[in-house]
């Protein structure tokens, strides 16, 4: 295993990424997306390299990546297979979660090295069945064993469950507590078991085998993370995920942005294309370079929080409403993008074989529209917008 | 409105009137978590709008954030400060 040391050279982290994406997730990403299978591959690829522990910092065996970097490989990813970038995103999503609300305890610092040494998979149960897709809200309580406690949870997506090596699971702290009074807890494969309640045959994100789940785990009292989910989710998961699927499907959409650009000088060599067919490109160009900017500036202040470790910013109002912004923007982006590409590539785009292929980036498109449906972000942040001056 | 002793009471009647929490408000001591108690952000807006209404202020936006509405107490000493300053 060619674990790296440390990810000190930007421009070595992207030629591995795109070494990984050309060797591997692109080879693969029509199969994964007609057979909707787990792309086992690019997970053995990102493990062989180390990539699991990226973002856990050197000291406990991790390849030490800055946010920022964490988002470029994201994106690299994100241009070969939308599947594999998005598992890849989702589990970066619970490591960061461990990271920086986990890494001050004993505890915490030996489950950061264990993923290191065994490159584990983490996965993710924060939704419920009765909860209207609200991550803050629980209605699974954890139950009291003693020193252990048990959590019974109806979760309507658990993306890649079946190949994970860890679950993130939220609940309620006790029979008693609020729906929004909610542990986050760490349970591993052999503290748990699922049992299927629904399928995963989607239009797009195919491969993310994001099926529903009865989870039904028993563990220790220390695997509750020693901080309560409503911090976590505020200063962690909600910016971590939106800045980092934003990066991913800005590489989607760049992606579909190359293909148009190489189909037009295609036909231009054969003979020319229509004076809108330049304009078009132009148009998706903006398209992107609006997805481009805001993700970066975004970004930029998150790394900036984080060097100064002023968690504190993220408790602004204005905060969550901006990083809502992001998914809002780059969400419609990569639609927008993708589409205009379509029609710009034309038919060879259109159809399912053929190298120019938008197809199944399309369909991926789509879903970034719902996971955490834009219309409740919207929603979220009209309702904010009297709380900001 | 100007805040003093009967603060905490005029926090407490503008919770039980938009707060939409899960406990009685009556249960909580000045110091407990809102947010615990299942105050959701959007129920946050409309408190900071029977606040605001109540004392005849407005919030400044360094002011508008989770730590401000955390609790009974907090939400008074925000509104000291920021009555204090006028």
């Amino acid at each position: 295993m060619t674990v790296l040391a440390r990810f000190e050279d930007q421009t070595r982290l992207e030629e591995i990424a795109d070494q990984i994406g050309q060797d591997v997730l692109a080879p693969n990403a029509d199969q994964v997306d007609r057979e909707a299978r787990f792309p086992r591959e690019s997970i053995a690829a990102f493990r062989q390299h180390g990539l699991l522990s990226a973002y856990i910092p050197v000291e406990f065996g991790g390849g030490g990546a800055s946010f920022r970097e964490l988002n470029e490989l994201c994106e690299r990813f994100g241009h070969y297979c939308a599947s594999s970038a998005m598992i890849f995103a989702m589990h970066q999503i619970q490591v960061a979660c461990l990271v920086h609300h986990a890494a001050h305890t004993e505890r915490g610092r030996d489950v950061l090295r264990d993923i290191c040494v065994k490159q584990s998979l983490l996965a993710s149960a924060t939704t419920e069945i009765g909860t209207g897709g609200d991550l803050g809200s629980s209605v699974c309580a954890a139950e009291d064993l003693g020193n252990a406690i048990r959590i019974d949870k109806q979760a309507p997506v658990i993306s890649y469950a079946e190949d994970a090596d860890a679950i993130l699971v939220t609940c309620r702290a006790h029979s008693d507590a609020a729906p929004g009074d909610q542990l986050h807890v760490l349970v591993e494969r052999t503290q748990y078991r699922l049992e299927q309640i629904s399928g995963w045959d989607t239009m797009g994100f195919r491969g993310t085998c994001s099926s529903g789940y009865r989870l039904i785990a028993e563990t220790p009292i220390e695997s509750v993370l020693p901080a309560p989910f409503a911090t976590i989710l505020g200063q962690t998961m909600q910016p971590v995920s939106h800045l980092l699927w934003g990066s991913l499907w800005l590489g989607m959409a760049h992606s579909a942005a190359s293909i148009a650009r190489r189909q037009v000088r295609t036909l231009i060599r054969k003979g020319g294309v229509p004076a809108t067919t330049h304009l078009r490109l132009a148009e998706m160009d903006e398209s992107l370079h609006r997805m481009r900017s805001s993700l970066r500036e975004a970004i930029s202040v998150y790394q900036d929080i984080l060097d100064q470790g002023s968690f504190a910013r993220t408790q602004a109002f204005s905060f969550g409403t901006s990083m809502n912004n992001i998914k809002l923007i780059c969400s419609e982006g990569v639609v927008d993008v993708v589409s205009k590409a379509m029609v710009i590539a034309g038919i060879s785009a259109y159809r399912n074989d053929s190298e120019m292929s938008l197809t199944r980036l399309l369909r991926d498109a789509y879903g970034t529209l719902l996971m955490v449906n834009n219309d409740r972000i919207r929603s979220h942040n009209a309702a904010m917008q009297l709380a900001q001056r | 409105m100007q805040p003093g002793h009967d603060t905490p009471r005029q926090i407490r009647e503008a919770l039980k009137e938009v707060g939409n929490l899960a406990v009685d408000v009556g249960s909580l001591s000045d110091t407990d978590d809102l947010y615990d108690a299942g105050l959701t952000s959007l129920n946050t807006v409309n408190l900071m709008l029977a606040i605001e209404d109540c004392f005849e202020c407005e919030f400044p936006e360094e002011m508008l954030n989770r730590e401000t509405f955390q609790s009974i107490s907090t939400i008074g000493d925000a509104l000291r400060q920021l009555l204090q300053a006028s």
